[in-house]
């Protein structure tokens, strides 16, 4: 006698119920993590390496002024000079303190002094307009800056 | 009305996955999580004109560090390598307290600051260093980040040093725990030695 019958055996279809239940999980999870990237960038930087990096917190005391090469599509217009990039123009040092201004009047008064300002510059730049932005940013009395760097994994600070 | 019943049909939920990915793949493409970091500094108040200039310092106060336009270095007089920077400026922020008429290190003081005085004694000799940094219009970014890094690395080094001979733990983990005994002696710590340095004016010389 047979005990089984011989043939095809149907598996049962694997649930897939529980799947939008996942999907939203993680759906949720990248809702809560996004940040929006407020600004395109138009230059492009290597970001230096450091060993004793802090970390920058509370984004939205953060302004950023990016220096680099212009993007490769806009080199036939800007050259291949580092230019400096405040929110989404390009820009020269005489208008950082119309941008150090924007950037006060859009933060509550409590907060100004907390404001830092991250400067993300190229590896190839030359400090002649590092040094610029800075006095720049000195006679606008916005001193808190932050010189973006990634945390250098092995020990020595390649150069 | 109370007999008839109507039977509501149930929506379709098969393609709620489908929106959901949909979503899904909007936030993958849209979420950076990149974590900002970098180094934090404070520039100097702009000058005002009324203000007299500060008193002039000691040279022997002072470690000069110098960049050029061809990313050389030198350091104190001497050629260096930005690998070496962190031990000479080290050797300069620790000086030799015993034995103070050495020119080339700097002076010591006796602090009247309560908090040093309440943990390190009344007469621990406090280093006047100074850290002078020049660099041309034409030094590499990535050279003076470079150096400032081996700056910072060379104070934060000195201070674990100094809090553990004291207090046998790090500086590090004194500033972040949870305790305010600790968090006072990481204040104390950094009194002792704070980070002092100065950004000269920068120059066009080239070379």
């Amino acid at each position: 006698m047979q005990i089984r019958k011989k043939g095809k055996k149907t598996v049962p279809p694997v649930s897939t119920a529980s799947l939008p239940d996942i999907v939203f999980m993680l759906l949720f999870f990248f809702m809560v993590t996004t940040v929006m990237r407020e600004t395109s960038l138009k230059v492009q930087h290597v970001i230096p390496k450091a060993k004793q990096v802090a970390k920058l917190e509370r984004k939205s005391l953060v302004a950023y002024i990016h220096i680099g090469p212009p993007l490769k599509p806009l080199q036939s217009i800007m050259g291949t000079e580092p230019r400096i990039q405040l929110d989404d123009a390009f820009a020269t040092p005489a208008d950082i303190p119309t941008f150090v201004e924007s950037v006060k009047s859009e933060t509550n008064e409590a907060e100004v002094p907390l404001l830092t300002y991250s400067l993300k510059v190229d590896v190839k730049t030359k400090m002649g307009i590092v040094v610029d932005v800075k006095q720049e940013l000195r006679k606008a009395n916005a001193l808190k800056i932050n010189y973006s760097t990634s945390r250098a994994i092995d020990k020595v600070v390649e150069l | 009305m109370a007999g008839s019943k109507r039977q509501i049909q149930e929506i379709n939920a098969g393609s709620m996955a489908d929106i959901a990915f949909l979503l899904l793949i909007f936030f993958l493409v849209t979420t950076t999580m990149d974590v900002d970091t970098g180094l934090m500094r404070v520039l100097p108040p702009p000058i005002l004109e009324d203000v007299p200039p500060p008193p002039p310092v000691n040279k022997r106060n002072v470690f000069v560090v110098l960049a050029n336009s061809a990313d050389n270095l030198l350091v104190e007089d001497d050629y260096m390598k930005v690998e070496d920077l962190k031990d000479a400026a080290k050797q300069f922020i620790i000086g030799e307290p015993n034995n103070p008429g050495n020119e080339r290190f700097p002076e010591f003081k006796v602090s009247e600051d309560p908090l040093i005085i309440k943990y390190f004694g009344a007469n621990y000799p406090i280093s006047k260093q100074i850290v002078s940094l020049q660099n041309d219009r034409g030094t590499s970014y990535q050279l003076y980040i470079a150096i400032q890094d081996q700056l910072a690395t060379a104070y934060s080094e000195v201070r674990d040093q100094v809090a553990m001979s004291q207090f046998g733990k790090k500086y590090d983990e004194l500033k972040e725990s949870k305790s305010k005994e600790d968090n006072e002696k990481a204040k104390a710590v950094r009194k002792l030695i704070p980070q002092r340095i100065s950004e000269a004016e920068p120059k066009e010389i080239g070379g």
